[in-house]
């Protein structure tokens, strides 16, 4: 059998390096073609009408003047009179007309009645009215009680982070053709080939009929994985306006309210140690609103099995839109709220925070020696031990400095995923699949790989993504994307190796086992041909191989660790936090491209300040709809933000032989709690709430408004 | 002048090339570049000069193209992202942007390559701080600062060190 395992470490050439992403120079020339730019002759716009309440039921629909509206060439109902919409913005109508001015107009002559139902948009309260609240049954482990009465030490506080959004730059949107029964779609997503199943489901088109495509795609960070209904409506459109194609891109507005958002998370924690600093009751109750679609539970205590435990959470159902899976699902939350209860109880013990989370270190279980490891490097890069002054006791001026930190793991579980390889007679070599590049760096990976196995250059491999008519590979979601496509091609390569070698050995005299290709060059030490002389015996038909990611094993693995400090200065008579500097230390298996590892690091420390600072879907209960559904209110960190960042990667000896586990989302658990335990050593009080605006910190400093 | 609300006949000077085109004067330069001449490389965001994404330059100057209209930038010099490389060959900017990585899922790249550029061309030897400055009105979500605050460096004509104190840690 093939030998498909990883080149060890010294024998690689490409494979952990910093690799230019080679679909770069696409998009700094504005060439890199989105959703939003499909042209297609005949296109129609199309445009939705969203209800207004955020509860209500449908009780009449009246079309008829939008159909008249000149232009206009198609009108779609979503949901019907009698349906139950349950957040503000959820779409009822959709038009579709020769021009977006025309499709507005006709929008607006819809007609929709609807019977307000009440509302709750809120979430600050465990305790909700009727209806709006899933209580979970409480979870109890050993004598929290005893351990309480016996401590050295309890704290007790409320931490809380609000609901945010995924913001992505392009919003959610499609170009659909619906034709002779087949569909042909653009559509920006993150899971080009599952769109495929599920437009056939909802829509009744066989799936071989259905070819969707999103060449590139302008951020989706867990927001784009369905076709949604504005995908199912374009199609709708398309059918109805008897072919010609519909572009149904939502605006910002609809981006920011019903695009996506990430639960908020809310808890009362008690945390108890000992004299000498071991942890030993939990207590907490928690809650948190996803909108109607739940996801707001979280795992608390993050990563610490704190040996005596009673905790409670209860999932605020409310009308606020509905949560998509946003980068780390549920792990930020979780970190928030146990790292700030962890910074509290070493502040009241008066320990060294680095301290506490080393004494209990064993109590996060087998990766207890990697987050050791990853503290001490951390340590290093932030000189805490020197740098570090108990809460509140550094300088006196105006402006306080300081220091914390934060900790987390992720799965990182490579995605099932299928290439296919091709070895031209002229020595091209082609790789392609039904996945997706969302700012993954997906092209490149799969390049860099076939060039290792190859023993080329990354510029010789010719990548085929975003096209679902190749092969079907996962949605990019979880970070396995990079493990499941690099997985996928090293086995294809190898595969497709071994039939090179297999055609050109008896020409050789050599014995195929014995040959190896590496510079360019095919070669078993004694006999040697270039790439392009070996490639030249393939003959007419060019050799194929299909590469399938096998699961867990010999090239890639779960489970990841990552720890972050932050330093901060706060400004105490205008309550302005600004990040001096965050340090980063995240371990992620077999790096394949270095470059690309560490940007996706550094991205996600950025979107970490952004929510840890800035970031906050604010709903107004009255109108029952957010208030910021734009960018300007809704603040996203900006390039003077963001301090000065430090990335290390945990690589090498012990790291390298997992195989590759995803890294896009762990480094973005880590950053809201340590820049608010940083806030706290620095200005000597906790802000409880994210994000850490001024009016929130002047709040805790006890400064009246 | 005709204003409308019909189709107008207006005239724009578009990356060195007469354009006569036939639109609503309601529209706004980035609709009438990206639906009326097909130059898709500036993208609309927020669409209400916040995100930068739309920047082009008008006289040489940035400008959020979503929050001007057609109609009123017929007798300017407009340069689109499509300028830059005419012939495939990257503008040194852009590929200082490839090389630093400062491009993720780069549906912000083209406005921020518009602004760096008249923002060069202003300050060649620009500090961190100064890009920081400069750069702010473009905003970026998968976080490529780093990465774009790097490239502006590296074009400087004083090189200085950048936010990225990377140090890609190797064990073994």
């Amino acid at each position: 059998m093939a030998d498909y395992s990883w080149p060890i470490a010294g024998s690689r050439t490409t494979i952990g390096t910093d690799v230019t992403r080679i679909d770069t120079p696409l998009k700094v020339t504005g060439r890199a073609a989105y959703t939003t730019d499909v042209q297609a002759p005949g296109m129609l716009y199309a445009v939705t009408v969203g209800c207004p309440y955020a509860h209500a039921k449908i009780i009449s629909i009246d079309t008829s003047a939008a159909e008249k509206v000149p232009g206009c060439k198609a009108v779609t109902v979503i949901q019907k009179p009698g349906t139950e919409i349950f957040w503000a913005g959820d779409d009822v109508v959709a038009v579709a007309a020769v021009d977006e001015l025309s499709a507005q107009l006709a929008a607006k002559a819809v007609k929709v009645q609807y019977s307000e139902l009440p509302h709750l948009v809120l979430d600050a309260s465990p305790h909700p009215p009727d209806g709006f609240a899933q209580p979970m049954k409480p979870e109890v482990q050993g004598d929290p009680d005893g351990a309480f009465a016996k401590a050295a030490a309890v704290v007790q506080a409320t931490y809380s982070m609000p609901v945010i959004t995924h913001c992505c730059l392009e919003p959610h949107g499609s170009v659909v053709a619906w034709r002779s029964g087949a569909l042909d779609v653009h559509i920006s997503t993150q899971s080009v080939s599952g769109i495929v199943t599920q437009m056939s489901k909802a829509l009744g088109v066989p799936a071989s009929k259905i070819r969707v495509r999103a060449e590139f795609e302008g951020g989706g960070f867990g927001a784009k994985l369905a076709a949604d209904r504005w995908g199912l409506a374009a199609a709708q459109l398309s059918k109805l306006a008897g072919g010609l194609p519909v572009r149904l891109i939502v605006n910002r507005r609809t981006e920011q309210e019903t695009g996506g958002c990430r639960p908020s998370a809310y808890g009362t924690i008690k945390l108890s140690a000992d004299a000498k600093g071991n942890l030993t009751g939990w207590e907490s109750e928690t809650w948190g609103t996803g909108g109607v679609t739940g996801g707001a539970d979280f795992p608390v205590p993050y990563l610490f099995n704190v040996p005596n435990q009673r905790k409670q959470h209860t999932t605020i159902i409310n009308n606020i839109g509905s949560a998509r899976s946003m980068r780390a699902p549920r792990q930020p939350q979780a970190c928030l709220l146990t790292m700030c209860a962890l910074e509290d109880l070493a502040a009241k013990l008066g320990m060294d925070p680095l301290d506490l989370v080393l004494a209990n270190i064993a109590l996060t279980g087998p990766r207890a020696k990697i987050y050791q490891e990853e503290f001490s490097v951390a340590a290093k890069a932030m000189d805490w031990t020197k740098r570090w002054h108990p809460r509140g006791k550094g300088s006196a001026g105006p402006i306080r400095q300081g220091l914390g930190l934060s900790f987390h793991t992720w799965a990182g579980t490579a995605h099932p995923a299928a290439c296919s390889l091709t070895i031209n007679s002229d020595g091209s070599v082609a790789v392609s699949a039904g996945t997706q590049d969302i700012g993954t760096g997906t092209r490149t990976v799969m390049a860099i790989i076939a060039a290792e196995t190859f023993g080329l250059q990354v510029g010789d491999i010719e990548i085929q993504v975003g096209d679902s008519s190749l092969s079907s590979s996962a949605g990019s979601g979880g970070s396995g994307t990079v493990g499941g496509m690099g997985s996928a091609t090293r086995r294809a390569a190898v595969d497709a190796l071994q039939a090179l070698f297999a055609k050109i050995a008896p020409a050789l005299h050599a014995d195929p086992s014995k040959l190896k290709a590496a510079g360019g060059k095919v070669t078993d030490g004694q006999s040697t041909v270039t790439w392009k002389q070996a490639c030249a015996a393939i003959g007419a038909l060019p050799i194929t191989a299909r590469g399938v990611n096998p699961g867990a094993g010999a090239l890639n693995d779960s489970g990841v660790g990552g720890v972050q400090m932050a330093d901060v200065s706060v400004d105490v008579e205008t309550g302005v936090v600004s990040i001096n500097r965050l340090v980063a230390v995240q371990d992620c298996g077999l790096i394949i491209n270095r470059k690309a590892t560490l940007s996706q690091c550094y991205g996600a420390l950025i979107m970490g300040v952004g929510y840890a600072l800035f970031e906050e879907k604010i709903m107004d209960q009255n109108l029952g709809r957010m208030l910021n559904p734009n960018v300007e209110f809704y603040r996203l960190c900006g390039i003077g933000d963001i301090g000065t960042l430090e990335v290390h990667l945990m690589s090498g000896k012990g790291y390298d032989e997992r195989g590759i586990v995803g890294c896009g989302e762990p480094p973005v658990i880590s950053p809201g709690a340590a820049i608010s335990n940083a806030v706290a050593n620095a200005i000597g009080v906790r802000v409880p709430s994210l994000p850490l605006t001024p009016d929130r910190v002047l709040a805790a400093l006890g400064v009246p408004s | 002048m005709d204003l409308g609300p019909g189709p107008v006949s207006i005239q724009l000077n578009v990356n060195n090339q007469a354009q006569s085109i036939n639109c609503e004067p309601c529209l706004t330069l980035l609709q009438v570049l990206r639906e009326k001449l097909g130059l898709t490389g500036a993208k609309q965001v927020c669409d209400r000069a916040t995100c930068g994404a739309c920047t082009v330059l008008v006289n040489g100057k940035r400008v959020y193209s979503c929050s001007i209209l057609a109609i009123d930038a017929q007798d300017a010099k407009i340069e689109t992202v499509e300028s830059l490389a005419p012939d495939g060959t990257l503008d040194a900017l852009q590929q200082a942007f490839v090389a630093a990585d400062a491009s993720q899922c780069g549906y912000c790249t083209p406005g921020f390559i518009m602004s760096a550029t008249a923002f060069l061309a202003d300050n060649p030897s620009p500090t961190k701080e100064d890009i920081r400055k400069g750069m702010c009105g473009n905003l970026c979500r998968c976080g490529t600062y780093a990465g774009i605050e790097e490239a502006l460096l590296s074009m400087s004509k004083t090189p200085k060190t950048s936010a990225m104190a990377t140090e890609g840690r190797k064990r073994g």
